[in-house]
């Protein structure tokens, strides 16, 4: 008993990361509080000044006509929808660009929808929002390609985002009638633009928390689980025993209850 | 039944002994001469097997065990029951250098490095699911037919705790890939060891070897779940089905059957041959649901990590129930008395679902009792014959199925678009209200299906046929039952509630009392079987 | 076929409770309603097609040994299946494939050969019924008799019930024999007190407070509105208890308004500027509690639904739970991260007997 605890001991010195790994990481960490949020901030200021005042005037006339009844002609908002000061293009883009806004009605979470505006249309809101006070940009394409770390995002993802999304991305209840949304086939740009601005009442995942780096690690991971169907064959939706009991009761038992009536009827 | 056989015959002639059929001969003569195996294949060879599809259930549970048993043999070749930390160095890249212990090491290289490594783990755990599964639906059919009657009350309590292994047998199975679902289904076992008064404590640090997860764990199951509870669930086995030899199945009724024989087709060589194909029908059915549908992806759970938490993380179905409990208990439910912690949100479904369990394995003795009846039973009743008893079951199912709907309360809440608050609360209410409504409504079809019965047995089919009779009337035409077809909806036991009378020195004990009432309760709501009295006087009308 | 005699055959009638004595109990009455049908006996027997039918029958022959032949098909299939798609490392499609192949293969040699063997019995085996008597379970009276005589015997030749001194001492013997199998069972744990370890955890003053799994220290300017993180203690790295001591100092770490937040005066200074830190290990049987909701600020746990409201020090709003999430009372260091002002008040998790 004692002996053999004593040779885990040694298996596991440096707990559940090699020595190297936890070097990698605090790099990475270091690099995501100072560097990469010098980086990100700047992005952000170039993203404003290339914006065209002409998009911005766009943008504030699409705003003022679809948006204005909710969040106010200011975009400070008002009792039925919040300020938008400082929430930047990201969160534009991505609540404009998966069809959340503009809200069909009020409800405990508003849902995926048909696009309602054209990606320039978007992109012109986005500018004016921006233009108002600064936010988190639309984010770089670098981060997007889904070719960093799989292995570490998917550490990330299992201890940031799992908890809602679950493991295999396929959503899952909140309180209240919310809920996480499943992140199949969702645009690794709108998964950043999600972690960073948080929608709705998902947690923000900052720079500061997560890195651009540990972001592009996670869309990396949900790429690879995305790109490869589920090596054992048809996955029951994701869902875990729930789909697989009802599978088993339903399909496994009732055909074996029919080959049964088959064995015991007699034939003509 | 002489005329049958006779094409068959004229077909394969007993002719001069072959080669082969020497051989055979001698083979049978070295065995009988070593081991009298001739008297055991004279005794059984020819015994009677009665044809129902429902009697064939508990064959399912057998055969999916048999394909446990074998895939799991595969998995034993591979899998590395240790806790050790190991770096991930296999070929499944969303997991590489992730630090991880052995055992989920090993099965990701089976699942991943072995050639039908993934394709035994999935028979091994869909086999199992189909196993318990096929255990529950077994149970119920020998519920709803009262064949757990004397002379089987023992053989249900076997049964019984076969079922109990089944499940056993399923969570430490479940929680040997040290993944990121099993740990934290772990982890509810000991937060609810943990809860148990006195000992939970010890219990939980016994058990783990120390602090919650430790590194003993998955050795230790693994040895349960390999060594101890299959051996002991082969020897229940083992009596499971040499008591049902000896009981003789059950039949139902119908002509020609009795409660002094039994009718069916014999061991050699039609019954073999149906059970035997069976068995391949059965594995079979489950290498190809293995083929084409993933069952528990540990890859996407990753290695166990006490900090994360998937969304959606249920056990096993058959594991459901106790989950659900834990779910639906009712808020605040933990109390400090005398200087120690009272978790009655953890022993509150702990006492509820050992009742059940409990109440499940004596039910047989429990009826018993109450009927007074200590004959043998032969022939399996319709439910509907039976009405309390079948309105009992219904119950414990509804109760049973609203606990299993529980477990999955945020599945229900995100695919229904529901608030969890509003399915747990409403889970909670039909846990209490279910049974009854079900028990009512059972009870009310089962004695209308007697009605029903009794109506057709006495008058007939109907036939469809409308007729106009001279005086204007019209009136449809029964079409009478033959004798065959009647027996079958006659053959049935009817019991009259006890009465009450008093014992050699006069006297009534409280126990004959509350056993009256029960009986009451039982048999007060009847439907007599037709006889052929009220057939004869009745035939006036019609 | 012999006709079974089929007026006996109601079960109140049977000639199986005829031997038994004691059958039904006092009171219990079966109901015997008069001029109750009789058992009409066994119905004719019809053939079937393969019985009739010669061409049938060698049919139906011809199938089976089909059936049996494409089972060997399968089986050969599935071995090529086995060689000519191995797996390739790395190429998840090809596991898929590999699965699926080799399984099908494996699934038409067994249905194949069930299948043929069920349709073998059903159409060309002997068909009709046969009956067996059944005999009552009981032994006969004279078995029962000699069973008796064989304890009788072996009571008289052994003296079990007149040595009573050998009888008892043998009883007592054997219920202690368990006894040291039942003490052995202690070294399953190590010697140490799990009471005293389920109170304690990493956390003590001045501990920093790390990102999990990436080991950094967490500044608070860097807690902004609404952010989440999920926090390990500094002093947990590298050690042998890695996992124990993670499955009890696991922390979530949030910024709320200081307006959003409702702070007992016991518990001013444990918060920093909105900033709080809560055991993520639910109370009611330990699963992490990581659900967080950033405008409600409430924590949901996913196996059974328990809620808490951060707002209101993690008191529960719903579910099983009864016990608020403890709390880690922090603020920051000389350098600005963040540092646990103490260690938790009370144990984390959920209750045990010896809590309180």
């Amino acid at each position: 008993m004692r002996t053999h605890t004593s040779t885990d001991a040694r298996g596991r010195q440096t707990g559940r990361r090699h020595p190297l790994a936890s070097i990698a990481l605090i790099t990475i960490g270091l690099l995501s509080t100072g560097g990469a949020y010098a980086l990100m901030t700047t992005t952000a200021s170039a993203e404003t000044s290339v914006a065209t005042q002409q998009s911005v005037n766009e943008g504030q006339k699409i705003f003022a006509a679809n948006c204005a009844t909710c969040h106010g002609m200011t975009a400070s908002g008002t009792k039925d929808g919040p300020s938008l000061y400082g929430v930047g293009a990201a969160s534009v883009d991505f609540q404009m660009g998966t069809g959340r806004m503009p809200l069909a009605y009020q409800g405990p979470q508003g849902a995926q929808k048909p696009l309602q505006f054209t990606q320039e249309q978007i992109d012109d809101v986005a500018a004016y929002i921006a233009s108002l006070a600064p936010g988190p940009a639309v984010p770089d394409e670098k981060y997007l390609a889904g070719d960093a770390d799989v292995a570490l995002g998917g550490q990330l993802f299992r201890t940031n985002c799992a908890m809602c999304h679950n493991v295999a991305g396929a959503g899952g209840a909140l309180t209240e009638g919310k809920f996480a949304p499943s992140l199949k086939g969702v645009e690794a740009r709108h998964i950043y633009e999600a972690m960073v601005t948080g929608p709705q009442n998902m947690p923000v995942f900052s720079d500061s928390n997560l890195s651009p780096q540990d972001k592009a690690d996670i869309i990396s991971f949900l790429k690879f689980q995305n790109q490869h169907a589920s090596p054992g064959g048809v996955d029951l939706g994701g869902l875990g025993p729930v789909s697989e009991g009802l599978f088993i009761w339903i399909f496994g038992l009732g055909a074996i209850v029919g080959v049964t009536i088959w064995i015991t009827a007699r034939p003509n | 039944m002489t005329t049958a056989q006779d094409t068959t015959t004229t077909k394969s002639p007993v002719a001069a002994p072959t080669r082969g059929s020497r051989f055979t001969g001698a083979v049978a003569n070295y065995l009988d001469e070593r081991t009298s195996i001739s008297g055991i294949t004279k005794e059984l060879g020819r015994k009677i097997f009665p044809d129902h599809w429902s009697f064939m259930l508990g064959e399912v549970a057998l055969y999916s065990f048999i394909a446990i048993l074998l895939s799991g043999t595969f998995l034993t070749f591979f899998f590395e029951p240790t806790m050790t930390q190991v770096h991930y160095e296999g070929s499944y890249v969303g997991l590489k250098g992730i630090e991880m212990s052995a055992a989920y090491a090993s099965t990701l290289d089976i699942s991943f490095d072995i050639r039908g490594g993934l394709l035994m783990r999935q028979v091994h755990h869909w086999a199992a699911l189909l196993f318990v599964a096929a255990i529950g639906l077994h149970m119920l059919r020998v519920f709803f037919n009262g064949s757990f009657k004397k002379p089987r009350e023992l053989n249900w309590v076997i049964g019984f705790v076969l079922f109990i292994l089944a499940m056993g047998e399923g969570f430490t199975g479940y929680s040997l890939p040290d993944d990121l679902l099993s740990g934290n289904g772990l982890r509810i076992i000991d937060g609810m060891v943990k809860g148990i008064p006195l000992a939970g404590t010890w219990i939980s640090y016994l058990l783990f070897g120390g602090e919650f997860p430790g590194t003993a764990i998955v050795p230790r199951l693994y040895s349960l779940h390999i060594l101890l509870l299959p051996a002991i669930l082969v020897a229940a086995l083992g009596l499971h089905l040499l008591l049902m030899v000896i009981n003789k199945h059950t039949q139902y009724a119908g002509p020609g059957r009795t409660n002094d024989n039994v009718v069916g087709v014999p061991i050699m060589p039609n019954f073999a041959a149906k059970a035997g194909g069976f068995f391949f029908v059965v594995f079979g059915v489950i290498v190809l649901i293995s083929s084409f549908f993933t069952i528990n992806p540990i890859w996407n759970y990753g290695p166990y990590d006490p900090s994360p938490i998937s969304a959606g993380t249920q056990p096993d179905w058959y594991i459901g129930f106790a989950d659900g409990g834990l779910r639906l208990v009712p808020p605040g439910l933990e109390f400090v008395l005398w200087g120690h912690t009272w978790s009655f949100n953890i022993i509150l479904p702990l006492i509820v679902l050992g009742l059940f369990i409990v109440l499940v394995a004596i039910y047989p003795f429990l009826e018993a009792w109450i009927t007074g009846d200590k004959r043998e039973h032969h022939i399996t009743e319709r439910p509907r014959n039976a009405p309390t008893r079948t309105a009992i079951g219904a119950a414990g199912v509804t109760f049973y199925a609203v606990l299993w709907a529980a477990a999955a309360s945020d599945i229900l809440a995100t695919h229904f678009h529901l608030t969890i608050e509003a399915v747990t609360h409403s889970l909670q209410a039909l846990l209490i209200l279910g049974p009854i409504i079900a028990y009512l409504i059972a009870k009310r079809v089962c004695l209308a299906l007697q009605k029903k019965d009794r109506e057709i047995a006495l008058h007939g089919y109907e036939s469809g046929r409308m007729i106009r009779l001279p005086g204007g009337e019209y009136h449809e035409v029964h079409q009478p039952l033959d004798d065959y077809e009647r027996w079958r909806l006659v053959d049935y036991v009817d019991y009259k509630p006890l009465m009450i009378r008093p014992d050699a020195r006069g006297r009534i004990s409280p126990v004959q009392r509350v056993r009256a009432v029960l009986s009451r309760w039982f048999f007060e709501d009847r439907i007599s079987p037709a006889t052929r009295a009220e057939l004869e006087s009745g035939e006036g009308h019609h | 076929m012999a006709q079974h005699d089929g007026d006996k055959a109601t079960a109140a009638g049977s000639e199986l409770e005829a031997v038994s004595p004691r059958t039904v109990s006092t009171g219990t009455a079966v109901a015997t309603t008069g001029g109750a049908f009789e058992n009409p006996g066994m119905p004719p027997h019809s053939p079937r097609a393969t019985d009739l039918d010669p061409r049938k029958d060698k049919t139906a022959e011809r199938r089976v040994g089909l059936l049996f032949l494409f089972s060997i098909v399968g089986s050969v299939f599935a071995i090529v299946a086995y060689i000519i798609f191995p797996i390739v490392p790395g190429d998840l499609s090809s596991v898929r494939v590999n699965n699926m192949l080799l399984g099908v293969g494996i699934s038409v040699a067994l249905l194949a050969i069930g299948l043929g063997a069920i349709y073998w019995a059903k159409n060309l085996m002997k068909d009709g019924e046969w009956e067996e008597h059944r005999h009552p379970t009981r032994g006969s009276e004279d078995t029962r008799a000699a069973a008796v005589e064989v304890f009788t015997l072996g009571n008289e030749e052994s003296g079990f019930g007149r040595r009573s001194l050998i009888r008892n001492s043998l009883i007592g013997a054997l219920v202690v024999s368990p006894l040291p199998a039942v003490v052995m069972f202690r070294d399953l744990a190590p010697a140490a007190d799990p009471v005293a370890l389920l109170k304690e955890t990493l956390w003590e003053k001045d501990v920093r407070l790390m990102r999990d799994p990436a080991n950094t220290p967490v500044k608070a300017s860097e807690v902004t509105l609404g952010s989440v993180f999920q926090i390990i203690p500094e002093n947990l790295a590298g050690r042998e208890d890695f996992l124990e001591q993670k499955a009890k100092a696991a922390v979530l770490l949030m910024r709320l308004k200081p307006e959003d937040l409702h702070v007992s005066p016991e518990r001013a200074d444990w918060n920093y500027q909105g900033i709080v830190a809560y055991s993520k290990i639910c109370t009611h049987v330990g699963c992490p509690v990581a659900l967080a909701e950033q405008h409600t600020h409430h924590l949901l746990c996913p196996c059974h639904q328990s809620q808490f409201d951060i707002s209101h020090e993690a008191k529960v709003i719903f579910g099983p739970a009864k016990r608020p999430l403890p709390q880690l009372p922090i603020t920051v260091d000389a350098q600005g991260y963040l540092v646990a002002r103490s260690g938790f008040h009370e144990p984390v998790g959920p209750s045990f007997w010896e809590r309180s």
